[in-house]
């Protein structure tokens, strides 16, 4: 086997280390991810509605989101707000902000995609059967919505997982950022390291994100 | 069939409950992210001052110093999460005499600027490179370290001097370092290899798909004594620079101690005792009087 430099994970506090850099990369995301949900059920929903000037707001806001790259974001949160109004949120906060706001948009999106896919003739149905709309809504739509949901929601969660890479760029110490310590720690005395550290990070990145598809998938068979 | 329902029901009321609480204060958010490029010029008569003054540092007990995270050897953390390095041995003693605890930010290159002008950090001091460019933006003190360009070659053929490359030579340098650069503006004759990382870099080298690798001075000195059968020679191409703290634009109380620390230092030889404890590992005791930079005057040589 190849030299790949997994000794230098077993020194010192190196592999602790690396945890900790997991830990903060899933706390941003996932603080996120439950802020984002119902907030973008909300937002779809809204997305929906006919009145056109909810429907700019929220076009407004969401192409805003989508256009602008993360890391712009994330400076402009982290160093914008400093900058305008002298706020010093920390980084930590700056990126769960950019990834609630990331994630709302995102989320709300596919909530209407999800909405509106639901064919016509179930609103006519449930109202023929004597429901109100409230009930139709909980009842009818609202099921089959989230089964929709689930597998695009899966996507955009491991997504915002995964896209926590960026928050180095403001300071914050995750998994990637340990990682590259690490490596440059070691450089002359393991050049090799490089290989081992990115695998090991590798595998962290999908031991995280495995159990989300695995709760998913089961979720999808239960609903069917 | 029913529970399931009302289950579901509880949920969504449950979420719902939540987004409107949280909605007040997320929708303040991407108005501000707007605004803040809109007013960064007009509404920030409070925020003028973004600095803390020396006094201010002092009272507060703790100072803020971004330094790199993963440059080794110059700032980098080790295998128990301790920073340490050159920059860092300075940044330690900075914290001593200013008698005030140190909180480390760890840095990129590409936003150090920002975090001085944003006053996120007080000092940076992450192998910053004295530029005419930064210093209209940020304010450096006195240098505390040498670094210009320099070229290794293997020993059976030393280029010495950049006019011993014949037509066939190739040069290898990294794409995007200040190698690059140079060569390409004051010598166009001569012929680059390019590779995107060190690795690449060193692997050319080492096959000898090139015959030189020109690079920071630093890193082709550090390369030549771990690799024994290639020498450094040429240690010093184009225009020395130097490499000194910076706060942010108009922090005059926290430059002004900066630079007599720095003085004052000079006496003590402190910056040789820095070199010696951080950087021999790397460099050796042959560079040291190239590379540091004693008292905030850059040696004549």
């Amino acid at each position: 086997m190849p030299d790949l430099g997994f000794e230098v994970l077993l020194k010192g506090k190196n592999f602790a280390r690396l945890m900790g850099g997991v830990w903060v990369a899933l706390r941003i995301s996932l603080i996120s991810v439950v802020i984002s949900i119902p907030l973008g059920i909300l937002l779809g929903i809204v997305m929906t509605w006919k009145n056109p000037i909810s429907r700019v707001l929220t076009r407004i806001y969401l192409e805003i989101i989508r256009i602008m790259p993360q890391l712009v974001l994330l400076f402009l949160v982290f160093f914008g707000t400093t900058r305008s109004f002298g706020w010093d949120i920390s980084g930590e906060l700056a990126s769960i902000i950019v990834f609630s706001l990331w994630g709302t948009a995102e989320m709300g999106d596919l909530v209407r995609g999800a909405l509106i896919s639901i064919p016509i003739h179930q609103y006519e149905s449930a109202s023929a059967l004597g429901l109100s709309s409230g009930q139709t809504f909980l009842y009818i739509i609202i099921p089959q919505t989230i089964r929709r949901l689930i597998p695009l929601s899966i996507n955009l969660i491991t997504r915002m997982i995964k896209t926590t890479s960026l928050v180095l760029m403001i300071g914050v110490v995750e998994v990637l950022k340990v990682a590259q310590q690490i490596i440059e720690a070691n450089r002359m005395a393991s050049p090799n390291a490089a290989f081992g550290i990115y695998l090991t990070v590798f595998i962290l990145y999908f031991l995280a994100c495995w159990p989300i598809s695995l709760v998913a998938k089961a979720l999808e068979r239960r609903w069917q | 069939m029913k529970t399931k329902h009302s289950v579901l029901a509880l949920i969504l009321a449950f979420a719902l409950i939540l987004s409107l609480a949280a909605c007040g204060s997320s929708t303040v958010a991407p108005a501000a992210a707007g605004e803040s490029a809109a007013s960064a010029g007009t509404e920030t008569a409070g925020s003028d001052v973004i600095y803390r003054t020396l006094d201010e540092i002092k009272a507060d007990g703790t100072i803020n110093i971004g330094v790199f995270s993963d440059k080794n050897p110059f700032g980098y953390v080790d295998e128990n999460g301790e920073y340490q390095g050159y920059d860092v041995y300075f940044a330690e003693r900075i914290g001593q005499d200013l008698g005030v605890k140190i909180n480390y930010v760890s840095t990129e290159a590409a936003n150090r600027v920002e975090y001085l002008e944003t006053g996120k950090v007080d000092i940076i001091l992450a192998n910053f490179t004295v530029t005419p460019e930064r210093a209209e933006k940020v304010d450096f003190a006195l240098p505390y370290m040498n670094v210009a360009l320099g070229v290794v070659s293997p020993d059976s053929r030393v280029i010495t001097d950049l006019s011993e490359l014949g037509d066939g030579d190739e040069v290898i340098v990294i794409s995007g370092t200040t190698a690059e650069t140079y060569l390409i503006e004051n010598n166009p004759e001569i012929k680059l290899q390019k590779y995107d990382t060190y690795a690449n870099a060193k692997n050319a080298i080492e096959n000898g798909n090139g015959v030189a690798w020109a690079n920071d001075n630093t890193e082709v000195i550090a390369f030549a004594l771990q690799n024994p059968g290639y020498t450094v020679g040429i240690p010093s191409l184009g225009s020395q620079d130097t490499i000194a703290p910076a706060v942010s634009k108009g922090n005059t109380t926290l430059l002004e101690w900066i630079n007599d620390e720095i003085k004052a230092l000079g006496e003590e030889n402190f910056f040789h005792q820095d070199y010696e404890a951080t950087l021999v590992d790397t460099y050796g005791l042959d560079y040291e009087e190239s590379l540091v930079v004693e008292g905030g005057v850059p040696s004549a040589s």
